[in-house]
């Protein structure tokens, strides 16, 4: 099966620590697979080198047959990595609907469009009201992100990944924070993405029902080090697994 | 869409306060000739409408985009060498036109080299940066005196439709004179409105959201894959095109140029900065009241305080307090008050009223 997105030994230091240990692993399309591990496993570091907010301190990241390690954020987010953040990370004092607009206009390539208005772009426009759609946030598309309740704002950060129509999607602890009720739309969206069945899906997440109702794959981070990696009822029964969680969980 | 969103890129006012001053300020310039006849006024009002369109293209680099640079009036200064130089060469449209197209090149180049440096350092850093382009222009304009006529400046003499012995009409209309005068003025009060609205539209462009996006959240803004260097390069270029432009302007219309009529700190600071501050950053039209307040300041602060000391000449110590002399003890005062109390500037106040 051809593989979308590799990383091939895979590492990074900080000083003496290494928080990514020569980490090689493929993901294939209309795959979801789930990177569990405990806390400070490296599973956002692991994030961070694919979607290039951190550089390598050697290996490298393959995406759709060609070597990206080099590239910059932007440029893989323009190839199409798609990333949602673990820590919020919006346009705080932009409404809801600019902020979705923004990732709209940044796949139409209208950035550097200096003399039109950014309001006469109708169909960007409508394009965010759908995706805010998706996400069950079009009624409050007028007010500032920041005024929005932790789960809205969490939806927001998903709704700006699907707006830029990636092919991989990385979720990076979603469901974070939010309440029980918020949680089953986030879910639904996931696998919604998933049953499309062309994308790469990666999810960080710590709770272990989420995970099973979701994955096709587990692979397991342990002080940055790829230790487990199949289907998810064989991982899951691991005694490395079932050691690392047991030490977490609490 | 009305009409009016057209011209003002949907970008209105939004307070009705602030549409009634910008009103004002625009009709007040639009006939200035006729409303404050006199030569010293005419100055003043084309001063407003050249700051108008400097302090506006800061806003775009300082206000929407984030960057602190003190080398904007370098670009100024820029400009307004290029028309100096090349009409003390030759006195003709062509030389006008070179110049300012000159000017252009080498801000245009200057801006790109210091954007890219704004990747490679973080704020504080590329602010020092700025000014020692700043300081490094100001040594030049100085130094270099067969081209620049060193501190003294070039004098220089302008095309015939400029100047004060041409006659657009030969019966005055409503009163005063169509002279030369007149005829610059109009043309620097139409290009300054047209680069006005111009910025205005850029700021509402597709463009204009992306260095808001970058300003609210740069880390975010990449990450949906729009390039940082870009876009931040870019603004830095349109910034100081306009810049230049307004220097040009300067340039005919005081028919001189020296360090300190375009390029020197008091420019920058006083100027620029001061304006932008005051009017509030990221709106276009603070730029544009801090303008008009400004300059009206420089030039009536001064004969204002002369007056109202001779008001009270028989008190003691208030007299001296409020010496015409220390006008610029005053501007000091009112800039801190402004700033203290509207943190977001005039504009940033208005709008909260509603």
């Amino acid at each position: 099966m051809s593989c979308l997105l590799e990383t091939r030994d895979l590492t990074i230091r900080f000083g003496g620590q290494v928080a990514v240990n020569a980490v090689t692993c493929a993901f294939q399309p209309g795959t979801l697979t789930a990177i569990v591990g405990p806390n400070g496993a490296g599973k956002t570091t692991y994030f961070n080198l694919i979607s290039g907010q951190l550089a390598a301190t050697s290996g490298s990241v393959w995406f759709g047959g060609e070597n990206v390690t080099g590239l910059g954020v932007h440029q893989r987010a323009r190839r199409g990595i798609g990333r949602a953040f673990q820590l919020t990370n919006l346009f705080p004092h932009l409404s809801v609907l600019e902020n979705v607009r923004l990732a709209v206009q940044a796949r139409s390539r209208a950035g550097v469009d200096l003399f039109s208005m950014a309001t006469s772009h109708r169909n960007l426009i409508e394009q965010a009201m759908a995706y805010l759609e998706r996400v069950a946030l079009a009624a409050k598309s007028h007010l500032p992100a920041a005024a929005l309740s932790h789960g809205d704002q969490r939806k927001l950060e998903v709704a700006l990944m699907l707006a830029l129509e990636p092919d991989i999607f990385m979720f990076d602890e979603p469901t974070a924070g939010m309440s029980v009720d918020e949680v089953p739309v986030l879910l639904d969206l996931i696998e919604a993405i998933k049953r499309q069945g062309d994308k790469t899906i990666l999810l960080v997440e710590h709770k272990m029902d989420v995970v099973r109702r979701l994955a096709d794959r587990i692979i397991v981070l342990h002080n940055g080090t790829l230790v487990a990696d199949g289907d998810p009822a064989e991982v899951v029964a691991l005694p490395v697994v079932q050691e690392a969680y047991l030490g977490v969980r609490r | 869409m009305s009409p009016l969103d057209h011209i003002l890129s949907g970008d209105r006012p939004r307070s009705r306060i602030l549409a009634l001053l910008l009103i004002a300020a625009f009709v007040a310039l639009a006939f200035a000739p006729f409303l404050f006849p006199g030569t010293k006024a005419l100055g003043v009002a084309s001063r407003i409408c050249i700051f108008i369109v400097l302090a506006a293209s800061y806003d775009i680099v300082l206000g929407y985009t984030g960057i602190v640079s003190f080398a904007h009036a370098m670009f100024f200064g820029i400009g307004a060498y290029g028309v100096a130089i090349a009409l003390n060469w030759d006195t003709s449209w062509g030389a006008i036109a070179l110049g300012l197209l000159v000017a252009i090149i080498v801000s245009t180049l200057l801006a790109a080299a210091i954007g890219l440096l704004s990747l490679r350092l973080r704020a504080l850093f590329f602010s020092m940066v700025t000014l020692a382009f700043a300081s490094f222009a100001l040594i030049l304009a100085s130094q270099l005196r067969d081209i620049t006529g060193g501190e003294d400046g070039l004098t220089f003499s302008v095309p015939h439709l400029l100047t004060p012995a041409f006659r657009l009409l030969s019966q005055p209309f409503l009163g005063v004179r169509i002279d030369g005068r007149v005829v610059t003025y109009y043309l620097v009060f139409t290009t300054a409105t047209l680069l006005f609205l111009l910025m205005l539209r850029i700021v509402n462009s597709p463009f204009g959201r992306v260095l808001q996006a970058i300003r609210e959240n740069e880390f975010r803004a990449e990450a949906l894959g729009y390039s940082i260097l870009l876009h931040r390069t870019l603004a830095g270029v349109i910034g100081a095109v306009m810049a230049t432009l307004a220097g040009g302007m300067l340039a005919l219309v005081l028919r001189y140029n020296g360090p300190a009529a375009s390029m020197s700190f008091e420019i920058m600071v006083d100027g620029i900065l001061l304006m932008t501050v005051i009017g509030g950053m990221g709106t276009l039209y603070g730029p544009m009241l801090g303008a008009v307040l400004i300059v009206l300041a420089q030039y009536e602060l001064q004969p204002g305080l002369a007056a109202l000391s001779a008001l009270v000449q028989n008190v003691p110590v208030l007299p001296r307090l409020i010496n015409p002399d220390r006008w610029l003890l005053w501007l000091g005062v009112l800039f801190v008050v402004i700033v203290y109390f509207f943190p977001n500037g005039l504009v940033g106040r208005l709008r909260k009223r509603g």
